[in-house]
């Protein structure tokens, strides 16, 4: 293929990675209920358009693997094999796999692997070598039983394999008084063009007969991809002399068998068939064959995030610039333009809400990955659990999901590592032995709550504090002190765990200082429910979104900053006389407390002189459970600003968060306050 | 992204051996920068001071809704601003997906250079940024210091 497709890579992959979504996902329902045919209906479709898109592309080992997997799902589909643990690992090997092909492609460009490992077995599956397919003993036999019984001569090769259609056509041909005939046909060695040969034969039966089966396939045999011989089924009102007489008119063939055979025979050999691929509940399936509910699909765009940020960058400008009108409008006083401006800010506002709604993304998309996941890990542990997931359609924005997977795959594989107990000590504890892991995200007011809850031992407060005075990070007086919920606490302190990094999963620490830091990092909490002998829940307080925030607007000499509000508690107005020196520390009395004060100029070097003032305000700030105040000149008001990046050059400056364009066009910048003291 | 600025390098040098440049002034010193980097020149926006950052960062502004740090050179070169607010300029360039502006103290024009003008720096230069720059140009009686946007960012 000479086109070049570079361009439509990018199409490519993000249309892979939602096929393998889907792909993953509908394995997980149909190793759940091995009779679920809409999921099978769906693998297949995403294998297949996988394959199509693949070879398009030209990725000839991803469409080669792809290719095999729907041979077999074909065979799966039509009830000619049947579903079963091995086969179902089988796919996700494949799966697997593919995945690996399309990271491969991202990164490298090329999609060239071996597969040939799993093509293999996805042949001897088809041709049923599989161990699946040879299972069951006794059902064979019986099944042999059967067939001989029918009292036919016939049944001992094995490339013969009728779906439930084929017979249902093969039923309906006799019902019409249709012959069912058998024929071997063989072609001369010497024959230069097999193919033709073949397709006389085609020919000569199809004046009045139909071909029901051919092996090989009927397009292979008119291709000549065969050796010598091939056979056919067919179906015909026609006595078997003339067919033979037909057959053995054209040159180079020789009509190496044909027999009639009755129908019951081949019914006989699908029960042979059905019985050795152990599926006992197979013709019970074949009648539930129709789909339950194939799935509608939503019309949608694809866009670009950078896109949508433009978007709202513009949307940006026009709500600062809107404001500038209005602002002129109130200078010359004039009503008409006032009127208009009014509209404009209406539709403005209606704007900027459609734009972040569309920013907002299904929590889904994270959510996708984790059945696999918690499988994987259940297996590997050796824990039996039942994961449940709840509210994915709950919606974030897209900047939040991005960064929300790392953190829940943190919990999650604690909660099955450490939570949940073994099924042997569950039942000695007089629990279910299967355990309960239930992953849930809702909507409350402006933040999204994620929990991630297991029915297992729960934390054992005695255990974390003999383990943090080990560590050192308290000692053994202040652990006696504690109360549960401090004890709690101190899983997340630093030092607490052994994994160095959140990324280091294979690790079997807990790691909760990473996954807590993350989660400030996305503006959000996280907090912990647990009763020892009852489980654990471990709940994330997220904003709903990380681009529009509530700011206090404060202003220091010629200086303008934003406080996040999330992080204010409060505003008050201090005396000079109040403050007083601690350790070298100015510190103030607020109700009761000691208050340590900071002067942001100071903090930030901020140029200019000033003459201080009698009084001064001070805006009280959380960080972590402490307060702290930081003196500031002005109380400019509160305002909803739209977080912008410093960009790669600015970032991790201690201190800042980001940026905004305030209504004047001037930039102002974010305090971080977790970080700029 | 990536294939833009591609293609920037590729036209940057055409196939003439020849390579376009926009042509400033910082101080006395005549610098140069590849046309294909530079996205805009703009009169001096508002600079907003960015508190902790690195000394040469002179602040960020806002470019239609974008914030652009922009970068000192007379601190990172040690050069003596001109006294001439007026004819200031902020230059923004695109690298790869990064945009970043320099101010500098006029503009004067955009010139094609033969490759043939340009000299290595490690031949003839050796100031203390000399890592700053990529050659230097001879056109006419003028000295071009052709500067290496890529470092600067670093």
């Amino acid at each position: 293929m000479k086109m070049d497709m570079s361009q439509y890579l990018d199409v490519f992959l993000e249309e892979s990675k939602e096929h393998l979504g889907s792909l993953n996902h509908k394995l997980l329902d149909l190793e759940k209920n091995t009779d679920d045919i809409s999921a099978l209906n769906e693998i297949f479709r995403a294998a297949h358009t996988l394959k199509g898109m693949s070879s398009t592309m030209g990725f000839e080992d991803l469409a080669d693997l792809t290719h095999h997997m729907e041979n077999v799902l074909t065979d799966l589909k039509e009830g000619m094999l049947a579903v079963d643990s091995s086969v179902v690992d089988i796919l996700f090997q494949c799966f697997d796999r593919m995945q690996l092909l399309i990271d491969q492609i991202e990164s490298t460009n090329s999609g060239k692997m071996d597969n040939s490992d799993l093509v293999a077995v996805l042949e001897n599956i088809n041709t049923g070598k599989s161990e699946a397919a040879s299972i069951s003993d006794n059902a064979s036999k019986e099944a042999e039983e059967n067939s001989s019984s029918a009292g036919v001569n016939f049944v001992d090769d094995n490339s013969f394999d009728f779906n439930q259609y084929d017979i249902t056509v093969l039923k309906e041909a006799i019902s019409r008084g249709f012959r069912i005939y058998y024929i071997i046909i063989e072609v001369d060695k010497g024959c230069l063009m097999k193919a033709v040969r073949a397709f006389m034969v085609f020919r000569a039966l199809e004046e009045d007969s139909e071909i029901i089966k051919a092996v090989p396939p009927a397009q292979e045999i008119e291709d000549g991809a065969f050796e010598g011989e091939f056979e056919l089924f067919i179906t015909s009102q026609v006595n078997l002399p003339d067919i033979e007489n037909r057959l053995s008119n054209i040159s180079e063939v020789r009509v190496k068998e044909i027999r009639e055979i009755d129908l019951s025979s081949i019914t006989a050999r699908k029960v042979s068939i059905a019985a050795s691929t152990k599926a006992a509940g197979i013709n019970n399936k074949l009648e539930q064959l129709q789909p339950k509910k194939t799935q509608k699909s939503k019309q949608t765009v694809r866009v670009d995030i950078d896109r949508l940020d433009n978007l709202m960058n513009l949307v940006g400008e026009l709500v600062m610039h809107k404001g500038r009108l209005e602002q002129i409008g109130a200078n010359n006083k004039i009503g008409e333009l006032n009127e208009t401006i009014e509209q404009i800010d209406r539709i403005s506002t209606d704007l900027q809400a459609v734009v972040m709604k569309v920013r907002m993304v299904p929590i889904e998309q994270v959510f996708n990955r984790f059945p696999r996941m918690v499988r994987d890990l259940a297996k590997d542990l050796k824990k039996d659990v039942e994961f449940l997931i709840e509210g994915k359609e709950t919606e974030l924005d897209r900047t939040v999901i991005d960064e929300i997977g790392d953190p829940l795959v943190h919990l999650l594989r604690n909660a099955i590592d450490h939570g949940l107990e073994s099924p042997q000590i569950r039942e000695q504890n007089g629990k279910p032995q299967q355990g309960t892991l239930i992953l849930r995200a809702r909507h409350e007011g402006n933040n999204v709550y994620i929990e991630v809850e297991d029915d297992g031992a729960g934390i054992n407060t005695a255990r974390v504090l003999e383990k943090a005075v080990e560590k050192g990070i308290i000692d053994s007086r202040e652990a006696e002190q504690m109360s549960q919920e401090e004890a709690i606490e101190l899983l997340f302190s630093s030092g607490f765990s052994t994994a160095q990094s959140i990324s280091d999963l294979s690790g079997r620490g807990v790691g909760l200082d990473v996954v807590k830091s993350k989660i400030e990092s996305l503006s959000g909490e996280i907090f912990v429910d647990s009763t020892l002998g009852k489980g654990t829940k471990f709940r994330i307080k997220l904003p709903l979104t990380l681009a529009i925030i509530q700011a206090l607007m404060i202003a220091v000499r010629d200086e303008i900053y934003a406080v996040p509000l999330s992080s204010v508690d409060e505003t008050t107005l201090i005396n000079k006389n109040d403050i007083k020196m601690v350790q070298n520390q100015e510190v103030i009395m607020l109700r009761g407390t000691v208050l340590p004060l900071f002067r942001l100029k100071s903090l930030l070097s901020i140029p200019g002189n000033d003459s201080e003032e009698q009084e001064m305000y001070v805006v009280v700030v959380r960080k972590a459970e402490k307060q702290i105040g930081l003196v500031v000149d002005t109380l400019i008001g509160q305002q909803e600003i739209v977080i912008k990046s410093l960009g790669k050059i600015l970032s991790g400056i201690p201190g800042l968060a980001g940026a905004i364009v305030a209504g004047d066009g001037n930039v102002r910048l974010i305090l971080d306050i977790v970080t700029l003291f | 992204m990536e294939i833009a600025s591609n293609l920037h390098f590729q036209g940057s040098y055409s196939e003439d051996n020849e390579v376009q440049v926009v042509a400033f002034s910082l101080g006395q010193e005549e610098y140069a920068v590849d046309i294909m980097y530079v996205l805009e020149i703009n009169r001096l926006l508002n600079i907003t001071r960015v508190p902790r950052a690195e000394k040469h960062i002179e602040g960020v502004v806002n470019l239609r809704g974008n914030i652009i740090p922009i970068i000192n050179l007379y601190t990172r070169f040690n050069i003596n601003a001109s006294e001439n607010e007026e004819d200031k300029r902020i230059i923004v360039f695109q690298l790869d997906d990064m945009r970043v502006g320099i101010i500098v103290d006029q503009v004067s024009e955009v010139l094609r250079l033969s490759k043939n003008d340009i000299e290595e720096t490690d031949k003839v230069y050796s100031a203390q940024n000399v890592d700053h720059i990529k050659g230097i140009a001879k056109v006419n009686n003028r000295l071009l210091l052709l500067l290496d946007l890529f470092k600067i960012m670093q």
